[in-house]
């Protein structure tokens, strides 16, 4: 399956926003550790914008970069894909059944379904374009990936991919540890007009060769489920081909390359 | 790339709250009884009715799968014994291969019921989960489709689309995308939701559970009643030999409007029909019946009924057999994919249970009695929060 990139985003721990980020990712800056703040979610309406949560935020901070030079980001179909959801509400709402009458707040369960962020986009950006919302555990950037070069391969039009991930609040961070908050994003076209990047996909039925770098920007990737994109998001910072490998499932990888336009 | 659609069922089950697989779904809506009761599951709001799926607390998963037992997985694991389906899938194995069949399932909630358990099972003061608790193989959403891809011994990728109550016809249309761009030859696709304390306290605190069970399209609907459930189907390629009835068409769209509250004119649901009818190349007047979301709630149904009289207009048979099985979440739109399938089967319009006659003020044609006739093809909706909407298209194979 092929795809071409034309826009990306990331906000993560010492990468806040594609612009900055780009020579961190590239090699060509140096890269610190920094706490990841969640991005104002510019727009949304006043009321939302208030109450959005920092999962929200984060998924709509690499939605809106990505599709910032779109002339219509209501025009793009759309894929969310993240390995948690919003833990803060899931886990809010855990805890309120623990008391004797179960009342669980209403707002607080509609922004339980792990279509929330992918609503809230859609009410913000007026879209009433297809969205597919995904788990998929530690692979989540990957089965966004499969998913949305799939749209684009049989429907032939340019999508959003938004992969978002943050930790888990106690007592489920323990069982489910995700080490910082990370989102990125990424334009995904069937043509190579305005493109900086083409992806090619394949799926191995074999698990990813193993490959654990503990220094710098790449020992990110393993601390967060979108925080995987990494790999493919320095090869695009980098304009340079590459034969990336992401983890789907346990037993089994995509094998991405990637080539120049 | 080949053309997307059609796709043969090759082989489909449901399990609900009339029991495990086909049969008794077939046998209940034709006889008009539902499968809804007085609500006994612990820790549930009171006064209200579910739709439980009977035995399912006794069904044990294989061994060598334990660490993945939750009340989600039961349900999957009932519904891949029922209909013969896990020798259905055994067989495409032999065709294509293992890793040639993917796995593409919806859930809402996944195995969160495992969850509340382990929140509820600490002692007072305790804060930590019990250390037999297993997140990623109960809570997490890829415990689904890990589950029955382990099962069913495939080696396919497997995906997990949780979009809410549309969940389960989303999951259909994006492994026919998986076929179509040639990544795998098959897919085992559909929803699984079971019952947990989060949904119906949630549905609860918005005020839209029924005091009883739920009667879609009436006048003095009342509201939710939340079922349970799964239905899997394994989708091919039409091939000479092959049989079963065809998914022919889907289509999805966005509301846009409001995380919980459908558009009042259901432009997205009307979108979602439209964009169905035109993957499968059909006109309204070519579908014979349509399943409704019809949940039983007030604004749902009066949006759905606006929605449909524009795309179908008066002519078109229709009604919602949630009065059956409940509101399965995330499986709903699987589950009646295939009662369209057994629509098409019996020759059977299924009126809405429970009710004399449809609200006065809808303009649409909805039964309220079984009425028999010819069935070829089925547009069957499904809404969400989120402003997520599918229609599919199932058609006479």
């Amino acid at each position: 399956m092929k795809a071409f990139v034309t826009a990306a985003s990331v906000f993560g721990p010492g990468l806040p926003g594609w612009a900055a980020s780009e020579p961190m990712l590239a090699g060509t800056a140096p890269w610190t550790m920094a706490e990841a703040l969640p991005p104002v979610p510019a727009i949304l309406a006043a009321g939302d914008r208030r109450r959005a949560g920092a999962t929200v935020r984060f998924a709509l901070a690499a939605a809106t970069e990505a599709t910032a030079a779109e002339p219509d980001r209501a025009a793009l179909e759309t894929f969310f894909a993240s390995g948690n959801g919003d833990g803060a509400v899931v886990g809010g709402i855990l805890d309120a059944l623990q008391d004797p009458d179960g009342a669980v707040s209403p707002t607080l369960f509609h922004n339980s379904v792990h279509n929330a962020a992918a609503g809230y986009w859609h009410i913000a950006a007026g879209s009433t374009m297809p969205s597919l919302s995904l788990g998929g555990h530690d692979g989540a950037f990957a089965a966004g990936l499969l998913a949305a070069m799939g749209a684009v391969a049989t429907r032939g039009r340019p999508v959003l991919l938004v992969a978002y991930d943050t930790p888990l609040p106690a007592p489920l961070d323990a069982v489910r540890p995700t080490d910082f908050p990370f989102a990125a994003g990424l334009v995904l076209a069937p043509g190579a007009q305005g493109a900086w990047a083409g992806l090619d996909l394949r799926y191995v039925a074999e698990p990813a060769p193993a490959d654990s770098p503990t220094e710098g920007l790449d020992a990110l990737a393993a601390g967060n489920p979108a925080a995987r994109a990494l790999p493919l998001l320095r090869a695009l910072a980098a304009r340079r081909s590459a034969l990336v490998r992401l983890p789907l499932l346990e037993d089994a990888h995509l094998e991405i390359r990637v080539t120049q336009c | 790339m080949r053309a997307m659609w059609p796709l043969r069922i090759s082989a489909g089950t449901a399990v609900t709250a009339l029991g495990a697989g086909l049969a008794p779904l077939r046998a209940a809506l034709r006889d008009r009884r539902g499968g809804l009761l007085p609500c006994a599951f612990p820790g549930a709001p009171p006064d209200i009715w579910i739709g439980a799926v009977p035995g399912i607390e006794a069904v044990a998963l294989t061994p060598d799968l334990a660490a993945y037992d939750c009340r989600n997985n039961r349900l999957a694991e009932l519904a891949l014994r029922s209909d013969g389906f896990a020798e259905a899938v055994a067989a495409a194995r032999e065709r294509h291969g293992a890793e040639r069949i993917a796995v593409v399932l919806g859930t809402s909630t996944a195995g969160i019921e495992q969850t509340e358990q382990a929140y509820a099972g600490r002692t007072p003061g305790e804060t930590a989960l019990p250390a037999d608790f297993d997140y990623g193989h109960t809570h997490d959403l890829r415990a689904l489709p890990a589950y029955l891809r382990a099962r069913l011994g495939l080696r396919g990728p497997a995906l997990v689309v949780s979009t809410a109550c549309t969940s389960g016809a989303r999951a259909m249309m994006e492994a026919a995308a998986l076929i179509a761009a040639g990544l795998v030859d098959a897919a085992v696709a559909g929803g699984v939701d079971s019952l947990c304390r989060l949904t119906l306290h949630g549905f609860s605190a918005l005020e839209l559970l029924s005091p009883g069970p739920c009667r879609p399209c009436a006048g003095d609907r009342d509201g939710i009643t939340i079922g349970e459930g799964a239905g899997l189907v394994l989708l091919e390629r039409p091939f000479d030999s092959s049989r079963g009835p065809l998914l022919l068409g889907a289509g999805a769209s966005s509301d846009g409007h409001h995380m919980s509250s459908p558009h009042p004119e259901g432009l997205g649901a009307v979108n979602a029909m439209r964009a169905a009818l035109a993957a499968a190349g059909l006109t309204p007047a070519e579908i014979d019946y349509v399943n409704l979301h019809g949940t039983g709630t007030r604004a749902n149904d009066a949006m759905e009924d606006s929605a449909m009289h524009q795309v179908f207009g008066a002519t078109v048979p229709c009604s919602s057999t949630k009065g059956w099985t409940g509101h399965a979440l995330g499986a709903s739109g699987a589950i009646e994919a295939l009662v369209a399938a057994l629509c098409i089967e019996e020759g059977l319009v299924p009126g809405c249970l429970g009710i004399a006659a449809a609200d006065p003020a809808f303009r649409t044609d909805v039964a309220t009695g079984n009425r028999a006739r010819p069935v070829r093809r089925v547009l069957s909706n499904s809404f969400g929060f989120g402003g997520s909407n599918c229609s599919l298209v199932i058609g006479q194979g």
